[in-house]
């Protein structure tokens, strides 16, 4: 099948065309490096099917790092149709890239993107002229309103190969790129307007620092209000209207193995949701009302967070502390993004440039963060202890997150690159873009959550019939209940933490814990194994050796900082 | 007078006039369009040695220190 490439500098709207164009759901942010990979789609062109590729971003055909290498490669190779989409807020650099492509006499047409925001920065740019001193076409368009991309598909049929042309060195193409913007630019600088106050606010030191503590602590609060909002007006009362459905099915199966799996225990001749045990009941319930709406807050406030652009001033005022971790600043978007789901945190550790802020990266995000599923859990398990004890909680795994930090930083050989990154400017999220993301972040988590659920709520009655639950207590007797001051039953809890955290926490609750000893339930299971489907992405991200050397460190550090709990409580 | 990038004060503007360090090292920084002869605005700096903010064009940009030290500008 002919091709479609879409190339450009990074954060300059490629996946919203491609979006756009195929109709295939990616995830859009607004800053650089959202897209790590290459994703493929599929369009119609004049009845005849085109695969569509969006290319992560790069600034010149000489690639810098690894993604880098895999986006040109395609480039050169794929002997398709190129789209330039280009930042006409930054029309310059831009270009030397847009150049680089002309000169191997590649099929391009220029999309210069942002139009509508143009006046606004007091930009003015004649793209007619453009056209002429490129010599291929430019096409106008604003990609996240669609306008103009009907345009920018009807001119690809015309696009045709040249013969490459000289290539120019570095010097030269600056200086063709300088006589050419003389041409067609114009720019006078508008200062002073809403969102450039905002933007000088939250990059200086002495207001941004405050403004960025309450906008991470505001989110908090948020997620968890909304969290629990949903889950009192919404997904209680679902429930409620369920639970005589359930009784039926429990009285029509009658006691017995199917009634065990299914439903579950009775606990005072009640069901209850969160403590039964079957597939039905905390099978359902678990990931539907108790994790879910968390989740849905917290990738609502995600995105709000990263269609804005803040998270790159974020990461410009934590860049000191980040350094200190052995990492830099941009590492501020895998730990938000794994606080969602360690997963998708993993993956972005891509993002950073050395092997060392990868490795610090992967281990901090696997020891000492907790996903939205597992604190959601431990919100409903401790919140009935008030903010002290939430607040505790989460002040260990900082400080632990901390130290861990500093030492790896001081253990592990390489260095963090210093930091050198473009702001986006300040965006209204657009609603559209902004609730396809939250619908795709959702759908994932139902498709991972509840199969997953199942087969934790699965294992655990397994367990139990095969009275394997008393064997392992036994075996792990020494260490539950001397070193972590914790009663045998809570070994379960490890085990099918393994599977999916938040379940594992659930199990904690019917065994009457105290505060002390919830705490250091908590913690531990928090830190001592990431779940499942973390632990495959941390293979694939630092393969075998680094999967082994972060599990050292998950298996000692839990059992350090649970230790010590237990000493200090 | 030529100083660094790190030590023009906040809120000014300046040419730059030199930058030091390897082809590579120009390269990387001409990607977001910081080259000689072009002006810069230093918007703010980190504490603590933390990095650098500016402005070019449109574009603001954080940089780290090490590499703001090799910048130099003269002002405007």
């Amino acid at each position: 099948m002919k091709k479609i490439l879409l190339a450009g500098n990074p954060n300059t709207g490629k996946s919203t065309c491609f979006a756009r164009m195929t109709g295939v759901d990616v995830i859009i942010s607004n800053y650089p490096g959202t897209t790590v990979e290459l994703k493929k789609g599929r369009m119609k062109l004049k009845g005849e099917a085109r695969e569509v590729i969006d290319v992560p971003g790069i600034y010149s055909l000489s690639p810098a790092n690894e993604a880098e290498k895999i986006a040109v490669k395609k480039l050169l190779s794929s002997e398709g149709k190129i789209i330039n989409v280009v930042d006409g807020l930054n029309l310059e650099r831009n270009l030397y890239l847009t150049l680089e492509l002309i000169e191997k006499g590649l099929p391009i047409v220029v999309a210069l993107n942002f139009c509508n925001e143009l006046r606004h920065r007091g930009v003015k740019i004649d793209v007619k002229k453009l056209e002429k001193l490129l010599g291929v076409p430019v096409i106008p368009i604003s990609a996240i309103a669609g306008q103009g991309i009907k345009k920018l598909v009807d001119k690809l049929p015309e696009l045709k190969s040249r013969p490459e042309t000289k290539v120019l060195s570095d010097k030269e193409r600056w200086q063709k790129i300088e006589a050419i913007i003389k041409q067609v630019q114009e720019f006078n600088p508008k200062k002073h307007t809403f969102w450039e106050h905002l933007e000088d606010f939250s990059i200086h030191p002495l207001t941004g620092i405050p403004a960025g503590l309450f906008i991470i602590f505001a989110s908090f609060v948020l997620v968890r209000f909304v969290g629990e909002f949903l889950i009192n007006y919404i997904f209680n009362p679902l429930f409620s209207l369920y639970y005589p459905v359930v009784l039926k099915i429990s009285a029509f199966l009658g006691p017995g193995l199917w009634r065990d799996i299914l439903i579950g225990s009775f606990m005072d001749g009640k069901i209850a949701f969160d403590q039964s045990m079957g597939l039905l009941t905390t099978g359902l319930f678990v990931p539907i009302a108790m994790v879910l709406p968390y989740v849905l807050a917290f990738y609502a406030v995600l995105g709000i967070l990263e269609d804005s652009g803040y998270l790159p001033r974020l990461a410009t005022l934590l860049d000191t502390l980040m350094h200190k971790l052995g990492m830099h600043g941009l590492a501020v978007v895998p730990m938000f993004l794994g606080l969602g789901c360690n997963v998708p945190g993993v993956l972005s550790v891509r993002i950073l440039q050395t092997k060392k802020e990868r490795f610090v990266a992967a281990a901090l995000l696997a020891v000492s963060v907790p996903c939205m599923a597992q604190m959601a859990v431990i919100f409903s398990l401790l919140g009935s202890y008030g903010a002290g004890a939430l607040i505790s909680y989460f002040l260990i795994l900082f400080i632990v997150w901390l130290v861990l930090g500093i030492v790896l930083n001081k253990l592990i050989k390489g260095e963090a690159m210093e930091t050198f990154m473009e702001i986006p400017p300040y965006r209204l999220p657009n609603l559209l873009s902004f609730t396809k993301k939250l619908w795709m972040r959702m759908k994932n988590f139902i498709y991972e959550a509840i199969p997953f659920v199942f087969l934790g709520v699965l294992i655990i009655n397994i367990l139990y019939v095969f009275n394997v639950v008393a064997w392992l207590g036994d075996l792990a007797a020494p260490v539950m209940s001397r070193l972590l001051g914790l009663p045998l039953e809570a070994v379960l809890s490890l085990i099918v933490g393994f599977i999916r955290k938040d379940m594992a926490v659930g199990i904690l609750s019917p065994l009457g814990l105290s505060l002390k000893q919830l705490l250091i339930a908590s913690v531990m299971l928090t830190m001592y194994f990431p779940c499942v489907a973390t632990f495959v992405v941390l293979f694939k991200e630092v393969r075998l050796k680094g999967l082994l050397q972060i599990s050292a460190i998950m298996i000692f550090m839990s059992l350090f900082v649970g230790g010590l709990l237990n000493l200090v409580l | 007078m030529e100083k660094t990038l790190n030590q023009l004060e906040e809120q000014k503007e300046a040419k730059i006039i030199e930058i030091k360090g390897g082809v590579s090292f120009n390269k990387k920084l001409a990607e977001l369009n910081i080259r000689v002869g072009k002006n810069i605005k230093k918007l703010a700096s980190q504490p603590f040695m933390g990095p650098v903010v500016v402005e070019i064009g449109n574009t603001e940009i954080t940089l780290g220190r090490g590499m703001a030290g090799k910048i130099y500008v003269e002002e405007i």
